[in-house]
Formats: structure tokens, sequence, C-alpha cells
């Protein structure tokens, strides 16, 4: 599946701790400098995608920094931002009696009002609906073929996944009885918004960095992140998944900070180029048209979801079942009243600054979708708790060994 | 939602406990909740414990088991369920002597199909030397089951205390063979993805020829024995740190998972702790014996047994499993919660 140089590359990005260990100094080393130099004493460097977050949590990463410089994650979750109303919309289908396909992490995505009795496509489908999880479009459509009833998939994702979407209605890998629903978004949009978001109200400190999407930028290519570089005068690195990806990413951040550079560089260079895929980039724009889509939590964003064209509107569940497309008019904000898991997504507040938090809004409880989703910010926080609690912990396991 | 179950109950996870406790811990009165001076449902452990005289005690456990597809690389559904039971005994410290089974089938399965799942648990209890002495048989008209379900209940007797898990600080905790390789292929299987698969196949078998030595040998040193089957080696931890109110630390880069389990983790977004095996033991070791309960282990001949970590007392992270990860960072090992699926994001 892969070859033996790849996963050589693989181990040592993962697994070399010496190496780890020397870009960490160099973090701890610039950012003494930098902090010291401006007179900061904390920096804030966003990841925008949930695979970034993942590692960060999952190789302990934010354990490593030094105190001060904070990682935060951005709203770079295509599932945690589809808005209630659309998986209302998909569990009304799946209880008409349409197949309803979904990737796991939405088909457990919670909305905020039940459809007969269902908070999730989960529970629809404990109370009978026929919903089935897939890896990808093209095992929905083979499982949609051999039963032939008409089906749906949940066609979420980000830049990365429109293409696939795109080949599979191009190439007609779709059987007539399967249609899209396409809740696709597109991601810059949303970092232009966390940005601005960041500079209002200053009681926390502005966005200083930001480690660009990986996967995304294989599409797009990293030119797209060059107007982030030049409007807000803050480093973009485009970065691999594995946790020496990540650090050389912080380094590489650092280090522009600390020379009074903003500039759009490469980490992840053995996948992305400047320019991206085009051929990718052509397909999506043949089925997709850009529109203003709502985000979870947030709004809606000018020119920040993608739909399927009318030319291709046969493959189209949003035309076939009339599902309600959310309009400005009808948004509200999808968020109880008091979470602020919107600006903890635009990395803008942190959990412990929610009223709910841990109050009202607990894992076992959970309000807000920051604590629903178990990859959620407030959940996370919830669990690991804060830096401090990182750092306890280093220390009690340290002492003893 | 609240009033119906999901599958996310029958997960092995945090809202399994949860409606396990519902339904039955709170109800059942203490004094039923095992026969007087052994063990029930008092501790949630992999079976009970009954005394009898001589100090030893006859050691039970029953699970049904299902499993979508009932035949998987590596094995049946009939090899699982004899297995699973026998394994639930050995690690109460229990040697098997005997087992039943009750089948309920789907109407239309195929008759060939049923014999060689129940030769192929018939063969296995040869093997093991343990006697078929009961069971059930029965049909359900076509829908009303998936395919077919089978409920083993495994007797056995210890010749000692039986091993109630309770990881003391201190002990080192041992796991004795790769760990994940039922759950990525159950997993990759269910998603229509076995072309994936290369050379991965299931781990199920009993653990007899671990554990029999073992505890004949070092009872007084095994503090608690457990087989990661559903949750999977992050459910086993979590639960012996909650339970025991202790910090269990463990290292990463020493949990033996083979290369293709690890890809598939990747390639699902899911931690490979939260794969199930079929055929691995986690163990608590005292520690003035670990380094011969190891090499005995090796001897035994499951050389990739190795320590994963230690039990730590904690005030403030006790109920916590946290790990080193390769590269040096830390972070929290979650217990598992909700259906195991694959993230897209």
């Amino acid at each position: 599946m892969f070859s033996k140089l790849y996963l050589e590359l693989e181990r040592e990005l993962r697994y070399n701790k010496r190496a780890a260990e020397a870009v960490e100094n160099k973090i701890h080393r610039l950012f003494i400098e930098y902090s010291g130099r401006e007179g900061v004493e904390r920096l804030k460097i966003m990841d925008f995608c949930g695979t970034h977050e993942w590692s960060i949590t999952y190789y302990g990463l934010r354990s490593l920094m030094p105190r001060g410089l904070e990682l935060v994650a951005g709203p770079g979750c295509p599932v945690c931002v589809v808005p209630s109303h659309y998986i209302e919309e998909a569990i009304k289908l799946s209880f008409e009696g349409v197949v309803v396909y979904a990737y796991g992490d939405v088909y457990k995505l919670r909305a905020k009002r039940s459809v007969k009795g269902a908070f999730s496509l989960s529970e629809a489908r404990s109370l009978g609906a026929d919903v089935r999880v897939v890896q990808d479009v093209l095992s929905a459509a083979r499982d949609a073929s051999s039963h032939g009833k008409p089906s749906v998939f949940i066609a979420v994702g980000f830049e990365t996944a429109a293409p696939a979407y795109a080949w599979a209605i191009l190439r007609d890998h779709l059987p007539g009885n399967l249609k899209l629903l396409s809740l696709v978004k597109l991601t810059p949009p949303a970092m232009f918004y966390s940005l601005e978001v960041s500079r209002e109200k200053p009681t926390e400190p502005p966005i200083s960095g930001v480690i660009a999407p990986g996967h995304v930028s294989t599409i797009t290519g990293a030119k797209a992140w060059v107007p982030v570089a030049e409007n807000y005068g803050i480093p973009v690195v485009v970065s691999g998944f594995e946790p020496l990806d990540v650090l050389v990413s912080i380094l590489e951040i650092l280090r522009q900070l600390v020379a009074g550079r903003a500039e759009v560089v490469i980490e992840y260079k053995r996948s992305v180029s400047w320019h991206g895929d085009v051929k990718a980039q052509s397909a999506v724009n043949r089925v997709f048209e850009v529109v203003d889509d709502a985000w979870r939590g947030i709004g809606f964003l000018p020119k920040s979801g993608l739909r399927i064209r009318d030319n291709y509107r046969r493959h189209d569940a949003i035309a076939e079942y009339g599902v309600r497309e959310l309009k400005p008019g009808m948004w509200e904000k999808d968020m109880p009243p008091g979470c602020r898991c919107a600006e903890v997504v635009l990395g803008k507040a942190y959990p412990t600054h929610c009223p709910l938090f841990m109050k009202s809004c607990t894992p076992l409880k959970p309000i807000g979708p920051c604590m629903v989703s178990i990859e959620g910010t407030c959940a996370i926080w919830a669990r690991y708790g804060s830096r401090e609690f990182l750092d306890e912990l280093a220390r009690e396991i340290g002492e003893a060994s | 939602m609240g009033e119906y179950i999901t599958l996310a109950h029958g997960s092995g996870g945090v809202e399994m406990l949860e409606i396990l406790e519902k339904l039955f811990f709170r109800r059942v009165r203490e004094e039923f909740k095992r026969v007087e001076g052994g063990v029930g449902i008092d501790v949630a452990d992999d079976a009970a414990a009954i005394p009898i005289p001589g100090g030893r005690y006859i050691v039970v456990s029953s699970d049904a088991y299902t499993v979508n597809p009932p035949f998987f690389p590596g094995g049946n559904i009939g090899v699982l369920a004899a297995s699973g039971s026998i394994n639930d005994v050995l690690m109460m410290g229990g040697l098997p002597i005997a087992l039943l089974d009750a089948i309920i089938v789907e109407e239309g399965f195929p008759i060939r199909d049923l014999e060689t799942i129940v030769e192929s648990m018939i063969k296995l209890l040869e093997e093991e030397r343990v006697a078929l002495i009961g069971g059930d048989f029965k049909v359900m008209p076509r829908g009303q089951v998936d395919k077919i379900t089978i409920t083993t209940t495994a007797i056995g007797v210890s010749n000692g205390p039986p091993i109630v898990d309770k990881p003391r600080p201190g002990d080192r905790i041992i796991v004795s063979d790769y760990i994940g390789e039922h759950g990525a292929v159950i997993l990759l299987t269910q998603l229509g993805l076995s072309s994936d698969l290369g050379e991965l196949v299931s781990d199920v078998k009993p653990l007899t020829k671990l554990m029999n030595p073992l505890v004949s040998r070092y009872r007084d040193c095994i503090t608690a024995a457990r087989d990661p089957t559903r949750g999977g080696l992050a459910g086993v931890l979590n639960e012996w740190a909650s339970r025991s109110g202790v910090l269990i630390a463990i290292k990463d880069a020493d949990v033996p998972i083979r290369d293709p389990v690890r890809r598939v983790a990747d390639m699902l977004g899911v931690d490979p702790y939260f794969l199930a095996s079929e055929g691995v033991a986690v163990l608590s070791i005292k520690p003035e014996c670990v380094e011969e309960v190891l090499e005995y282990i090796h001897k035994l001949g499951f050389n990739e047994a190795r320590v994963i970590g230690e039990v730590r007392e904690s005030e403030r992270f006790k109920g916590y499993v946290a790990a080193e990860t390769p590269i040096g960072g830390l972070r929290v090992v979650e217990p598992p919660r909700g259906e195991l699926v694959p993230r897209i994001c």
C-alpha cells in the first residue's frame, strides 16, 4: 500500500525523539528571544485542521511548548461546523425511508432539536431508520447500487473531500438512486473570519501565526494562504501531520516572527505545491458552485460553501428531496444560550472563559457542540484540563521515574 | 433521547457501564450480588467465583457473542465464543473445564456454515480439554436476529483465591502480545475494506497456554489480569485506574502494535488502544516479581510480551491513564466511549 521509503520517512517524523528534542529546544530559545524583545508573555498559534489538532493532542505536543506559547484550535473540523439544521434534515430523510450514508463522526453529531425523538443519525438508527456508516463516497455508491433504494450521502468536508465528490459525479460512479447532500465548506473564508475576530476586543492576544491545513493545501495549493500572510501580517506554514512536521512548522513561525517576516512557507513539501492540484480544482469547479454558507455557531460566511450546480442536479439531494436550505434570514445561533462555543471554535475564548463550562455543561451532560463532540475543544479541556493540568501531570510522572 | 437503547450502550465504554449500573448494580441488593465468600457483580471483573471446600473456587463466566460478519479473517463466531469465555475464566485465575453454549440462528442461515462454526468450536474445546456439557439451540424468524448469536458459559476451577483486579501502586503493567488485531480486522471488514487487510488476521485464541502455567506459578505476583476485548487496552487501563483509584502511566513506544494495525488505525482515525484484542492478556504484576514473570512469559512462547508502564499513587490524578508519546510529549489515554467509528476530521 505504501512504499518502503514512505514508511521509513513516517517513522522518522513520528518517533525520532532526538530530532524532536532538538526542534523543541530551538522553539524554546526563539520564544524567549521573541517574547523578551516584544514584551509579550503569551503568543497564540492557531492550527486549523482537525487532523493537526489530533496530532497535537495525540502526541502531546502542548506539553512540549514553552509556557506562554499556546496552540489553539481553529474551526478546522468540517463536521463540527455543520449547522444543526442540516443534521435535522438528514434525520428527517432517514425517517422517511431514505437510506442515509454518513461518515462516523457525522453519524454521531448532535442536532440542537430532536426529530421524532432522535438528536443524531445514530439515534435515528436505533429508532429504526436505515443509517449506514461509510468511509468514502465510493463505498456508499457501491452499497447503494446493490440495494437500489433511495439513498443520500452526506457529503461533508473541506477542499480535500470535494474532488472525490466531483469525480464520483463526473466519472459516473454514482448510481441513480444515490444523491449527494453537499455541505462542503471552504477553509480560507473561515480563516479570515477567525483572524478578524481574534483582533476585535483584544482581551486575548491575537493569533500570531497559522499552521495551515496540509491536506486542504494539496488541492488548493499554498498560494491560497497568501492573503492571510499579506493582509494580517502573520506567518503561515503549511504543515504535514506527523509530530515532527508540526514542531518544525511552529519553529518556522517563530523564526519568521523573530525576523519580522510574514510569509507563506510550505513545510509539507512532500505533498503540497504552490499551485496545488489544478485538475482537482477544475473538477470541483465544474460540479460545484460557491455559495454563502452557514457555519455552526458562527453564522454565514461569504463564499464559504459548495453546492452542486444545476447541470448535475440529478445527483443533488437538495433538489431531489427538497431539502430546505438555511437562509441568512432563518439563521439563528444554533448554540444554546450562554454557550461560548463559537468563540472557543475561533480560538477567541478558552473553555474556562465560558460561564457554563464544567458548571451546567459537562461531558456527561453536554450543552454546547464543543462539549458534545468528543473532539470539541471543551470536551478535550474537560478531560485534560488546561496546560497547568498537563504540567502537573508531567511533574508527577517525572518525579517517580 | 435517553429512553432508548443505542449501539453505544453495547460498545464496552462509558455508556455501557452507565446502563449496567442503572439496570443491575443499583437494583440488586448487596447480599445477592455474589455467593457468600465469592465474587459476583459486586466487582465488575471478568468472571464470578464461588467458594468450594479446600480453599478452591468455581469460576464462571457467561458472554453473548455477535459479530458481523460471522466469518472473518483469522476465525469465526464459534472460535470467538469459545475462546472469549474461556479467557474470561482464565483471567480470573481459573482453569476452564467445561462450557455450555446457546445458539440463536436466523431462519435461512446455511446449515453448512453452521456446521463449520460448530465444528471449529468443538475442535477448539478438544484442544483445550474443555468439555461441552450443555446448551440450547433456537431459530428465529428471518430478520429477527442478525444471522447468528452464540452465548457461551465457561466453568473453571481455581486452586487459590480468584484474581480480582486491584492494581497497586508500584505494579508494572505487562501486555502479552501485539494489541488491536481483532478490532482492526472487524472494523475494516465491516467497512467493506477487507482488501486493505493484507496479512492481518484476528488474534482470536484461548490464552490457556499463557495463563494456566503463569497462574499456577505466580498467582501471588498478579494483582490484576484482563483480556482487552471491547474497549481495548484503553478500556482495561482506564477501568483499573478508576476502580483502584490509581494513576497508570505507560509509554506509547513500549506498547506492541503491529504496523498494519497502526496503519488501519491511522487510516480510520481511531486510537489503536481502543481496538479489541481477543487473544491478549493485560497483567498488573508486583514490582518484585516483574523480571521473573516477564522472562517466564517469554519462555511460554509469548515473545512480544513487554512491560508498557506502571501503576502510580496520585491524589490529583487518580483514575487517569497517561501516556508518554514517542517524541516525549504527554497525553491522557481516554476511556472508550460511544461506538467505535472512523473519523473524517
